[in-house]
């Protein structure tokens, strides 16, 4: 078996290869930046959090209008956006932490979302919905996820500056009169898009997995905000690549197999990447004159 | 010469406990302002109040001719994420916010500004290291040169100087009297009595109540410093509510 064989020519032969690594490559140009952002504010299992606040509105969605791509998107969409609405406005209204009342916000949403869809559907049904059909995005999926990709990178371009420096210094932001709610809800509302997108190829339990981990490994590579992005971006296209040959040739289920790539990817990166990993701390070598 | 802040029966505290009791007075345009006290005087407090952070419990800070979004303030514990991955000279650029805004265009001028005040606090050449790599001390004179870009008429540092080596005090110390020549109106919190004596014309003795405010060397004389003791000395959770100046307010 040669590389082509091996790393290649399940895309250039069937089609449904093609499209799920097409959707893997818009899903990772969205949720790198964005992955990159949410663990740069300290949010990381917010995202998780809402990656599981989508699921009562796509089982809604689909109890309505069956395996519906839109019904199912709008539907999370609503769900992610009421949930960080609800978690953003508890926060101001009362002593409680917004993490804490994301936690409590997404186990309700995540239980009823199971209830909604064993209610109405099969357990196959409920297996599309958890764990997504990349190997069945059909052409409106790929419309979806590319206008996913394209918004979320041009609305990143336009609050880059808001958003960066909210997280570095809010004080100083607060008090020069920048940033403040209206930026972070665009932002949420592009992480819970981001989610939706990637719902459907992923489902709603895995979704979270390209943004956090390729996010996650790029703090091992990168110093600069941007920078970082740009190796998320690269792990998660690369691991979108990985995972589809891997679920391939082994017949492995796709979404799990994206994820664990883009997990080793991870746990390398914490190994042996440049900027602060284990090998940096364990063999620092030896040190400049000045 | 006006005042550029008043404050007017100002009480601030939390949970109902004041931390600052019924303060009036004003800083005048161009003064250049040391606030004194023990532990828990509430000097932080004060300048919150004045930044617009803290909402008086009772009566008002006015400003005078200033923005409260053109204060320059340095809080004693920024929120800053020092692990952030920035570099120093954006963090400096920081500093043009109040023209730029979230989308305006950086200019070449301004960059160049932002170097000159990086050059000006004795970090020429560190513009592109992540703020990660500083020292405290390098730290502080980022976000001095940050104040310097700011260009406000009004600054507020509180505890500048904290845990910073002599050296960087000196030249950070510089730049304060740089602003104080500038015209410009500055309130420190300080600590260190000789320092505050030497480079301080006005202090604000503070003990929760003003105890003395005026010329340094009559505001630090030793009867005004054991009275300040003294008085934050008393605590007390059981307190009454307070009646004084409650005419209206009740």
């Amino acid at each position: 078996m040669t590389a082509y064989d091996l790393l290649a020519a399940p895309f250039v032969e069937f089609a449904f290869m093609r499209r799920a690594l097409v959707a893997c490559l818009a899903l990772a140009l969205g949720c790198g930046p964005v992955g990159v952002l949410l663990v740069l504010r300290r949010m990381s299992l917010m995202g998780d959090a809402l990656s599981h606040a989508v699921l009562p509105g796509a089982a809604i969605g689909f109890l309505v209008a069956g395996l519906s791509l839109w019904a199912m998107s709008a539907g999370g969409l609503l769900a992610g956006l009421a949930v960080a609405l609800t978690a953003g406005l508890v926060s101001r209204a009362t002593a409680q932490r917004e993490d804490a009342s994301f936690a409590a916000l997404y186990l309700i949403a995540l239980a009823s979302g199971v209830l909604i869809v064993s209610s109405g559907g099969s357990t196959v049904d409920l297996l599309h919905v958890l764990f997504g059909t990349i190997l069945a995005v059909d052409d409106g999926g790929l419309i979806l996820v590319a206008s996913i990709a394209t918004v979320t990178l041009l609305t990143l371009a336009l609050l880059y500056r808001p958003l960066v420096a909210e997280c570095f210094d809010p004080g100083f932001l607060r008090a020069v009169g920048g940033g403040g709610a209206p930026v972070h809800g665009v932002f949420l509302t592009l992480v819970v898009l981001n989610l939706v997108g990637g719902f459907q190829a992923l489902g709603t339990l895995m979704a979270v997995g390209l943004m956090m981990l390729p996010a996650a490994a790029a703090r091992f590579w990168a110093e600069q905000v941007w920078t970082l992005a740009l190796v998320a971006v690269v792990l998660a296209a690369a691991s979108g690549w990985g995972g589809l040959l891997l679920s391939y040739h082994f017949n492995l289920p796709s979404g799990p197999a994206i994820v664990l790539v883009a997990g080793a990817a991870y746990l390398a990166s914490m190994a042996a990447g440049p900027v602060g990993s284990l090998r940096t701390r364990l063999f620092p070598g030896r040190h400049l004159r000045a | 010469m006006g005042d550029v802040i008043r404050l007017h029966d100002l009480t601030l505290g939390y949970r109902r406990h004041p931390a600052v009791h019924h303060i009036s007075g004003g800083f005048a345009d161009g003064s250049l302002t040391a606030v004194v006290g023990p532990n828990g005087a509430g000097k932080s407090t004060l300048l919150k109040a004045v930044t617009g952070a803290l909402r008086p419990l009772q009566g008002r800070v006015t400003l005078e001719g200033v923005d409260r979004r053109d204060i320059a303030y340095l809080p004693q514990q920024a929120e800053i994420d020092r692990s952030f991955p920035i570099d120093v000279l954006d963090t400096v650029m920081l500093g043009h916010w109040r023209r730029v805004g979230a989308f305006g265009a950086i200019t070449a001028a301004m960059r160049d500004d932002a170097r000159a005040a990086l050059a000006a606090v004795g970090l020429a050449g560190f513009e592109r290291r992540p703020v990660g790599a500083l020292s405290a001390g390098q730290f502080q004179r980022v976000l001095f040169a940050r104040m310097l870009l700011q260009d406000a008429r009004l600054i507020l540092l509180d505890e500048p100087f904290t845990a910073i080596d002599a050296r960087t005090t000196a030249d950070l110390l510089a730049l304060v009297r740089r602003w104080h020549a500038e015209r410009r109106t500055v309130i420190a919190v300080l600590h260190d009595l000789e320092q505050v004596r030497a480079h301080f014309p006005r202090t604000l003795l503070l003990a929760r109540e003003p105890i003395a405010w005026g010329p340094t060397a009559e505001a630090l004389a030793p009867a005004n410093l054991r009275r300040a003791r003294a008085m934050a000395e008393h605590w007390d959770d059981g307190a009454p509510v307070c009646d004084r100046g409650a005419a209206g307010a009740a």
